[in-house]
């Protein structure tokens, strides 16, 4: 299919053996407000064939879910609802359908995986429970029947220990355990249309490989036609045959995904493209070189241990070693990158530096040892180190205006009348990129983008010397998320100071940072400049990561990985052992790894 | 592309709380219910026909029962021949204190409890949540009865012992929500900030419990008018002949056969400020979140 597939008699004639299982035509979703009806989705046309993958990607806002909500029939009733337009499953329309029979056609004909799996997964009943319940409720077979079909699914999407999976529940399983089980619920049936929202956003980048590369597999068995709903274009480059990119509930563009990355017509696809941290794009930045000497902060073995009690007297016999032994410095006016994996304690160790989470080991900030200091002591303290944490909505008290939210810190800290505090505030608000009028607004009148930067400029307020960016953009769209970094190092430019950037996404620490920390299970196992981590990596754990990073270039179709079976690796021990420790050792230039 | 501005050029300043509310109708009309039950309770002498205690030798029939609403007594009148109409104008100002005063001392305490609690956890915590939970294990009746008969039997008595021992189920609520409060982020963006713990506890914990409290304390209006009731047929309350709405209920409600009104009238009334302030507490919580404004 190489032509554009803009119009589809043509694309259909291109591919005859394709046949088409889903159109969706002049689709407009529209939500009740006060005001009248107020458009979501408009003009959506979209037809799927079987064995192929369609990706509609775009930000969130997009329209892009609700689409796919549509085809489910699962739009939140009353408010939001289909307005107009046709979608054809086969020979059925959907629209028209009532409750009764849809019900009969999602999971059967059309299966939907979710983002996050925990959530879409029942906590309280066994995945055996579950899987053969839900074939039970379209096929007409025993008890016994559909627990040998629910092996066979799970077997099918390489779960180890398939029968013993059957009696377990949600939570005994991974992330990436527990999508498999729902992409193994939903194929279960053999559904003509498997519709995917954001499957592995909430999952590692490496349990990502794993999950994106079952999904191509079970395809290529099965003949299902995969609908994709994701705003990563590196998922998009791996994976669609097609693509749509939305925008504010309309097409923006259409076309073969080879098409849309070379040469994008719109404008804002090429935007779009640009904004994609690429593994590779730092290195063209060029690194400063920070004076090692006088550092900002230094955590000499450092750890952070849970203790777990059980048995009848409540004793300690597990701990969770959620931060083992670390030891780094951060350097004035370097940012300095964490990056792992979830659980692998690299927002621990953040937590532990600004004094929310006790710790063990030396912490020094701006010389001074953290444990020993009083409340006065903490209090001035503050004034060097701040924090941003990922979810900007959860960071602000939603009760307070803008303005005292960002003139909190100075009060907090005695700094300036109510005057200076006034005009401080408005110089900070336009310094992150905001006016000054925002003031008088409430956090949630503000986009994802926008609360961030409110963060930002509260951290900014007390002009710390280390401001510890604990997953920041995480949460914001690429666009937003390429502007918000924009900021950061402009800022830092500005006012000298050093970051602790804490991420689990390769490209982005590659893009931004001087120096790189590699956590695995609580210890770092590779620390070096970012050209010695991501030009050489040493562990195979860094190479893993980095591997594991999809790529936007439909081109470069990476080379499968095999990982381990995917079990849970946990940083708990029981109460008397602990992790073996590893030992770093120097490569060339300040390159330390682990040995393995 | 650029990063969508939500939030564009300065805002409309927003009418006062006040003028929102009273462009509400249900609030409305609570707010008039209130202000009618708090003038009769304050002009009660004023602008009730008779005397509280009266006793009318045609307050009843010939066979000696009360007699039904309409002519000249409007409400009709009780067992002894007073009118009900007085006696309810003027049990209002009992009630009112009662409901009002009493339940608000409950909140009050129920909330500085639950707060600290919630938020300290820890020794503290645990102290005060386990002492909480045998004050709810004791029988509040016994406890109510055991402090009225230590101390002289009054208004004010009462209105502290109901506060005394009505306010532990707030301070259960307001433990769970301040504790689940506590571990959000935004606190602990505070703390790394530097604010004490005053600030954390009452600028940015306090406010988000308001709803909740409202709730509360609009539910606990009738609650704590009908527990001094119970009290004042107990003999440790109010003492009789001074008219409270809860009193009136007591005396009569073996009569309610016979004579409904007697139950009806008064019952109607707590029920009714109770609704008005709910209604009230309502509007007010609604206006008083700022993340409802602005929303289309």
């Amino acid at each position: 299919m190489n032509a554009d597939a803009k119009q589809p008699s043509e694309a259909a004639q291109s591919a005859p053996d394709s046949a088409e299982v889903l159109r969706v035509s002049g689709l407009n979703i529209a939500v009740r407000t006060e005001h009248g009806l107020k458009p979501l989705v408009e003009d959506m046309n979209l037809t799927l064939r079987r064995g192929e993958t369609l990706a509609i990607a775009g930000e969130s806002g997009s329209g892009k879910s609700l689409t796919s909500l549509a085809i489910m029939g699962l739009l939140p009733p009353p408010a939001v609802r289909v307005t107009s337009g046709t979608i054809r499953l086969g020979d059925v329309e959907l629209t028209a359908l009532p409750e009764a029979e849809m019900r009969s056609v999602r999971g059967d004909r059309v299966a939907m995986i979710f983002q996050e799996p925990m959530t879409s997964l029942n906590p309280v009943l066994t995945i055996g429970t579950q899987l053969t319940e839900a074939i039970r409720a379209h096929v007409p077979v025993t008890r016994a029947e559909a627990a040998e079909r629910a092996i066979a699914a799970l077997k099918s999407v390489r779960i180890s220990e398939p029968a013993k999976r059957m009696g377990q529940y949600p939570h005994e399983l991974s992330g990436g355990m527990r999508q498999r089980v729902m992409i193994s619920m939903a194929l279960a049936l053999k559904p003509e249309v498997l519709i995917a929202d954001e499957p592995t956003t909430a999952l590692d980048v490496t349990v990502q490989r794993e999950v994106l590369d079952l999904l191509r597999d079970l395809q290529r068995e099965t003949g299902t036609a995969i609908l994709l709903i994701t705003h990563d274009m590196g998922v998009v480059a791996e994976m669609a045959d097609r693509v749509i990119v939305m925008r504010d509930g309309k097409i923006e563009e259409e076309g073969t995904t080879r098409r849309i990355f070379t040469s994008p017509e719109r404008s804002y696809t090429r935007d779009l493209l640009a904004a994609v941290p690429r593994l590779g794009a730092g290195a063209a930045r060029g690194g400063a070189a920070p004076d090692a000497a006088d550092p900002v902060a230094r955590l000499t073995d450092v750890s952070v241990r849970y203790d777990l009690h059980g048995g009848l007297l409540g004793r300690v016999t597990h701990r969770v070693h959620a931060v083992e032994r670390v030891s780094f410095d951060i350097r004035r006016g370097e940012t300095f990158a964490l990056v792992g994996e979830s659980g692998c304690g690299k927002s621990t160790i953040a937590r532990a530096l600004v004094g929310l989470v006790p710790h063990e080991g030396r912490i020094e900030i701006a010389g001074k040892h953290l444990a020993g200091l009083d409340g006065a002591g903490m209090k001035a303290l503050r004034r060097n180190i701040q924090i941003v944490f990922q979810d900007p909505m959860a960071a602000l008290d939603a009760r307070m205006k803008v303005a005292d939210l960002v003139a909190e810190p100075l009060l907090i800290h005695g700094l300036g009348d109510a005057g200076e505090l006034r005009a401080r505030t408005d110089d900070l608000l336009k310094r992150v990129g905001l006016s000054p009028d925002h003031g008088d607004r409430y956090p949630h009148e503000f986009s994802g983008g926008q609360r961030q930067r409110i963060c930002i400029a509260r951290a900014l307020a007390l002009q710390p010397d280390l401001i510890i960016a604990d997953e920041s953009v995480s949460a914001l769209d690429v666009s937003v998320q390429a502007r918000v970094l924009e900021l950061l190092e402009a800022l830092k430019t500005e006012f000298g100071m050093s970051y602790l950037f804490i991420s689990h996404d390769m490209a982005v620490v590659e893009n931004i940072s001087d120096r790189v920390a590699v956590m695995y299970l609580g210890q770092i196992v590779e620390m070096g400049t970012r050209d010695q981590v991501f030009g050489n990596p040493q562990h195979p754990y860094t190479r893993r990561l980095i591997d594991a990073v999809p790529i936007p270039d439909p081109d470069i179709r990476p080379a499968r990985i095999q990982f381990g079976a995917g079990e849970v690796a946990s940083p708990v021990y029981p109460a008397n052992t602990g992790p073996t420790p590893v030992r770093l050792v120097d490569r060339g230039g300040g390159h330390l790894a682990a040995e393995h | 592309m650029s990063e969508a501005m939500v939030a564009e050029g300065p805002r409309k300043e927003p009418a006062g709380v006040l003028t929102r509310i009273l462009r509400r109708k249900l609030a409305l009309f609570g707010l008039v219910v209130i202000a009618v039950v708090t003038a009769g309770a304050v002009f009660a002498p004023w602008i009730a026909p008779y005397r509280p205690d009266e006793q009318f030798f045609d307050g009843l029939t010939l066979e000696g029962a009360p007699l039904p609403p309409g002519g000249r007594f409007l409400l009709g009148t009780d067992l002894l021949g007073r009118d009900l109409l007085t006696r309810i104008l003027h049990g209002a100002r009992t009630s009112l204190i009662i409901g009002v005063l009493a339940n608000g001392m409950a909140l009050v305490i129920g909330t500085l409890v639950g707060l600290t609690a919630g938020y300290f956890r820890g020794v503290i915590g645990a102290v005060l949540m386990r002492f909480t939970d045998l004050m709810m294990a004791f029988p509040a009746l016994l406890l109510a009865i055991c402090l009225a008969a230590i101390f002289q039997p009054s208004l004010w008595i009462v209105a502290m012992v109901i506060a005394l021992v009505n306010w532990v189920q707030t301070a259960r609520v307001m433990y769970t929500e301040t504790t689940s409060l506590s571990e959000r982020d935004f606190i602990a963006a505070e703390r790394t900030l530097g604010a004490g713990t005053g600030r954390i506890l009452f600028r940015h914990i306090l406010p988000h419990l308001v709803p909740t409290l409202i709730v509360w304390g609009t539910l606990g209006i009738s609650t704590t008018v009908l527990l001094e009731a119970t009290l004042s047929f107990l003999g440790v309350g109010v003492q009789p002949p001074v008219p409270t709405w809860g009193n009136i209920i007591f005396e009569n409600q073996t009569y309610f056969q016979a004579a409904p009104w007697l139950v009806f009238f008064p019952g109607a009334a707590i029920l009714l400020l109770a609704l008005a302030f709910n209604l009230v507490g309502d509007a007010l919580r609604e206006e008083l979140d700022p993340t409802q404004r602005g929303r289309a």
